[in-house]
């Protein structure tokens, strides 16, 4: 089950960028929520500070608090434990070269530590029918390298990868935007289904996008938050003059 | 006008093309006429002294003929395996600490350098160096020291390994696309898990070919092993007293005055070479087994 993200005065730099200013924001439990803004705008980071990746980077830095669920992940646990629990999608799949598609899904537990045979056939099994791809691969899936897919199949190998580890709350920067139409519809199609059961955090450049899968949408300006509300509003009767010019495409 | 002058872009186009394509293919003949040629010399004169016997028997002594070069074959085995197991560890984990751990560090510009510069440290150098380090002095308690050795000879090859296989794996290691570290640590997986399972098994193919390269070229080197493996007319496997290589019997048996010698010279010479190529392509075959399709 998905658990909702309460984040509280959450700054973020690189080097001496002042790339997040003072977020606030409540996500939703079980619900698809959809950042969307200009290039540059701070959306990646966010998502990135919300499973502590920001901070792989050396130069990286963070403050304010974010809480997923009852954990106060900056606080409360190692980076490892909460990227457990909050998987992420790439805005490129980036699905392991070197590893069938079995592997690939099977990987985070595997690396994990976990090697109960019988017990990963199922969790490769659900995670590939979770995200749609099963019917596509189950007759290669030791037999091919999970980069011998498609594009869009590659995407959704990665969404299998991230569910296989069980997490409660799934980060997507900008799935779809290096994927065809066709492609992206099935991206979407899942999050759809995937919502139910997971909270669903999804950044995108394409508002049609956001409007389509998520049930509320936050709109960022140069590293601040303008506007959190509900995509009906925010699409057809934003309260801030800038997300009415940015969603009516006077910029950006 | 307009028409003429794109009718002659195009032939200027179509003869820089085929300009270009001709350099190369006579670069390429270039780079690998003189392989040929050596082959083909040491077919030529080596081929007529292979026989059974060289693979089986020892050197017979000066003025009997027959005797083969099995000793030697079988040293340089040894020797070889000694240094892989030295040159091999040391060097990928230099590599992985240099791509992964140290990157922008002092100590790593530091390790980086002395690799390069270990590189170029001439051979014979580095078996005069063994020489002083282990051979020359008898350390107390510490065994295969204070006498020319097989052990002494490993060690020699596989320091000359460390260099060539350290960097192409930092090489390797560095171009392993970003986005494939991400999503090992997105999975939550530790960073040196990741390193271990997901870096370094990304760029194994290159790695395998660092190792590969380096011991090819261990693998023909006499100057170190003058001052340490010394050499050895009979079967010996004991790492503890002089061993026979093969280049160390090749280079015996060139300079002696006798003719039949230099025939086994050559055969000798003809062995190693083969043998190489079928150990690297053995491993080369081995390690690519597992490689799925549409692997990269």
């Amino acid at each position: 089950m998905g658990v909702g993200i309460e984040v509280t005065n959450l700054n973020a730099w690189y080097g001496t960028n002042h790339t997040l200013q003072d977020i606030n924001l409540n996500i939703p439990a079980n619900h698809a929520t959809a950042l969307i803004g200009p290039s540059g705008c701070g959306k990646s980071t966010f998502v990135r500070c919300l499973n502590r990746m920001h901070e792989t980077n050396p130069i990286a830095r963070v403050t304010g608090t974010v809480r997923i669920g009852d954990l106060d992940i900056y606080v409360d646990a190692k980076p490892v434990e909460i990227r457990r629990r909050v998987g992420m999608v790439f805005q490129r799949p980036n699905p392991f070269p070197t590893m069938s598609i079995y592997d690939n899904v099977a990987s985070g537990l595997k690396l994990n530590g976990y090697s109960n045979r019988r017990g990963l056939d199922e969790i490769v099994e659900k995670s590939l029918k979770n995200s749609a791809l099963w019917d596509e691969v189950k007759d290669d899936l030791r037999k091919k390298s999970g980069a011998s897919l498609s594009g869009g199949q590659q995407q959704r190998l990665c969404i299998a990868r991230a569910l296989a580890v069980d997490p409660e709350v799934l980060l997507m920067d900008e799935p779809a935007s290096a994927l065809d139409p066709v492609s992206t519809s099935k991206i979407e199609d899942l999050i759809f289904q995937l919502k139910s059961q997971y909270t669903i955090v999804i950044v995108t450049h394409n508002m049609q996008q956001a409007a389509r899968v998520a049930e509320k949408t936050g709109f960022f300006l140069n590293g601040r938050m303008v506007e959190f509300d509900s995509t009906h509003k925010i699409f057809t009767n934003p309260s801030d003059k800038r997300t009415e010019d940015y969603i009516t495409g006077r910029f950006g | 006008m307009n028409e003429e002058k794109f009718k002659f872009r195009s032939r200027m186009r179509a003869l820089t093309d085929s300009s270009v394509t001709a350099l190369s293919i006579l670069a390429t003949v270039l780079v690998v006429a003189p392989l040929v040629a050596i082959f083909v010399y040491l077919v030529y004169k080596g081929a007529s002294s292979l026989n059974l016997d060289f693979f089986t028997q020892i050197p017979k002594p000066v003025g009997e003929a027959g005797g083969g070069m099995a000793n030697a074959i079988w040293g340089s085995a040894l020797l070889l395996a000694l240094a892989s197991i030295i040159g091999v560890p040391v060097g990928i984990g230099g590599g992985i600490f240099l791509a992964e751990y140290g990157r922008g560090t002092k100590l790593a510009n530091a390790v980086r350098f002395t690799a390069d510069v270990l590189n170029g440290v001439p051979s014979i150098v580095m078996g005069v160096a063994v020489y002083a380090l282990i051979v020359k002095p008898h350390i107390p308690f510490l065994p295969f020291t204070g006498h020319f050795s097989g052990f002494s000879g490993g060690v020699a090859l596989g320091i000359m390994m460390i260099p060539t296989v350290c960097r192409t794996t930092e090489e390797m290691l560095l171009m392993v696309p970003h986005a494939v570290r991400e999503a090992a640590l997105g999975l939550g997986v530790p960073n040196w898990r990741s390193v271990l399972s997901i870096t370094v098994k990304t760029a194994s193919p290159g790695i395998i070919t660092g190792c590969m390269l380096a011991f090819a070229r261990v693998a023909g080197e006499t100057a170190p092993l003058i001052f340490t493996a010394l050499g050895n007319s009979f079967w010996s496997s004991n790492l503890n007293q002089p061993i026979a290589a093969l280049p160390l019997q090749i280079y015996v048996y060139a300079l002696s005055p006798y003719d039949d010698w230099h025939r086994l010279a050559w055969a000798g010479a003809l062995v190693l070479i083969v043998l190489i190529v079928l150990a690297v392509s053995l491993v080369r075959y081995v390690t690519s087994r597992g490689v799925l399709k549409g692997a990269s």
